[in-house]
């Protein structure tokens, strides 16, 4: 059985089922209010949601049962008496450390956990880095929206930023580096030196190779073979570079997933036609996933929290929703699809257990 | 002191509808309602100390904002505004 947590503009929908056939509802939390990010701890089971609600502000709320009772989490919040608040969180992911999850948010702030989510301390070096007054938002404020731990070594982590691009730590964040050789912005000038203007869409580590870093950029696909150091621009062979989240299959880190959407200009699917792009030789070609998805007519916006996986290899299971409130599923790699629940509110994240 | 009355889920997080609060102005107000009552915090006022922009409070019937003076037996109604719940 997988479930999927699907957070939506009206609420949090908790939606099961088995890949091959239409996915029920079993709990719908947080009604009315949107919910911008929500996921299951596997060490835990604890599910934690970003709510921004529209009147008393950004929350997490945390529960193992969706319909229970939600516990509000203590510390996500800027220091009181400065010039900015929370705006919103982005993205929640657990660590390596025991306990630990990081959680990311507007204005590019990073908290984090030591209690499986209970507490929360703002990651100081971040919020002070001397470079934030050059720090520019995207169309979507100043998210810091992707966070790829690396599997055993705790100290090390990556982030992207938009519209600011990578930043790593190799010292549990005490000190941060910039990676940004490669990533080319077709938005600035040509002559443009500004690193610090790069609008990162979504960011993934291969787990079985950690080094390996994929980007969807805002307009290009990079890779990096070198932790996020320098990044090589793989999206030719796409029938558009431009498109929000992106997939890595866990079993080999040659292969991943994007969605691509017409330009930023025009953010749908191209041709009035749903697409899975799929790489099984690290960018070098790209080749389209379409069996079962809405093939005339279906003009989708998928944003950058709403596609995930579950499983690795064959039997890798990927699902994405769209802002048409449609959530559609492969069981097979993305041979094949099926859909999942239509007509739900406008999806913002989707994330398996 | 001026009577704070709360509705919706800020009355349930703070164990009641209405509060007597001390202060001279509604931030000053709102800031010492927080913090007598934890579950508030960050609900009404955010990080700047500013009324979050979707939540209206009057004094005696007349909007007001973070500096509006507040004397001892004012009414002060802390109400979520229309401005919100877009759909």
């Amino acid at each position: 059985m997988t479930e999927l947590l699907v957070g939506t503009k009206k609420g949090l929908f908790v939606l099961e089922g088995e890949p091959g056939a239409p996915f029920e509802v079993k709990a719908r939390a947080f009604a009315g209010e949107p919910v911008e990010y929500a996921m299951r701890d596997p060490r835990t089971n604890r599910i934690l949601a970003g709510v921004i609600n529209p009147f008393y502000g950004p929350k997490v709320f945390y529960a193992e049962d969706p319909s229970g009772d939600w516990e509000q989490a203590a510390g996500l919040a800027l220091p009181e008496g400065g010039d900015e608040a929370l705006a919103r969180i982005w993205v929640i992911v657990p660590g390596e450390a025991p306990g630990t999850l990081y959680a990311g948010g507007d204005p590019g702030v990073l908290f984090v956990s030591r209690d499986g989510g209970e507490t929360w301390e703002l990651c100081r070096s971040l919020f002070e880095h001397p470079t934030r007054p050059d720090w520019t938002p995207g169309g979507g404020g100043l998210c810091l929206h992707s966070i790829a731990p690396w599997p055993g070594e705790p100290d090390r982590l990556a982030l992207a930023l938009s519209a600011v691009g990578v930043w790593l730590t190799e010292d549990g964040g005490e000190t941060w580096s910039h990676g940004n050789a490669g990533l080319g912005a077709r938005y600035l000038p040509e002559e443009s030196t500004d690193t610090l203007a790069l609008c990162v869409h979504d960011l993934q580590r291969a787990p079985r190779r950690p080094e390996r870093l994929f980007i969807q950029f805002h307009g290009g696909v990079y890779r990096s073979d070198d932790a996020g150091a320098s990044w090589t621009e793989i999206g030719h062979g796409l029938p558009s570079d431009f498109g929000f989240p992106l997939v890595v299959d866990p079993a080999d880190p040659d292969s991943a997933y994007v969605i691509p959407l017409v330009a930023d200009m025009d953010r749908v699917t191209p041709g009035g036609r749903v697409r899975v792009y799929e790489t099984r030789d690290a960018g070098a070609t790209w080749a389209p996933r379409g069996d079962g998805l809405p093939a005339e007519h279906a003009y989708l916006t998928v944003l950058r929290e709403a596609f995930d996986r579950r499983g690795e290899g064959d039997g890798l299971e990927l699902y994405f929703g769209a802002t048409s409130g449609d959530v559609f599923g492969s069981g097979d790699a993305g041979a094949t699809w099926f859909t999942a629940a239509t007509r739900l509110p406008p999806v913002y994240s989707v994330r398996t257990a | 002191m001026a009577l704070v009355r709360l509705r919706g889920p800020l009355k349930t997080l703070a164990g009641g509808a209405e509060h007597p609060v001390e202060g001279t102005t509604i931030a000053e107000l709102l800031a010492r309602l927080e913090r007598e009552r934890p579950a508030l915090h960050g609900w009404i006022l955010d990080e700047r100390g500013r009324i979050r922009r979707h939540i209206n409070v009057f004094v005696n019937g007349e909007k007001g904002g973070e500096a509006t003076p507040v004397a001892p037996d004012d009414r002060v109604d802390v109400l979520p505004a229309i401005s919100g719940g877009a759909a």
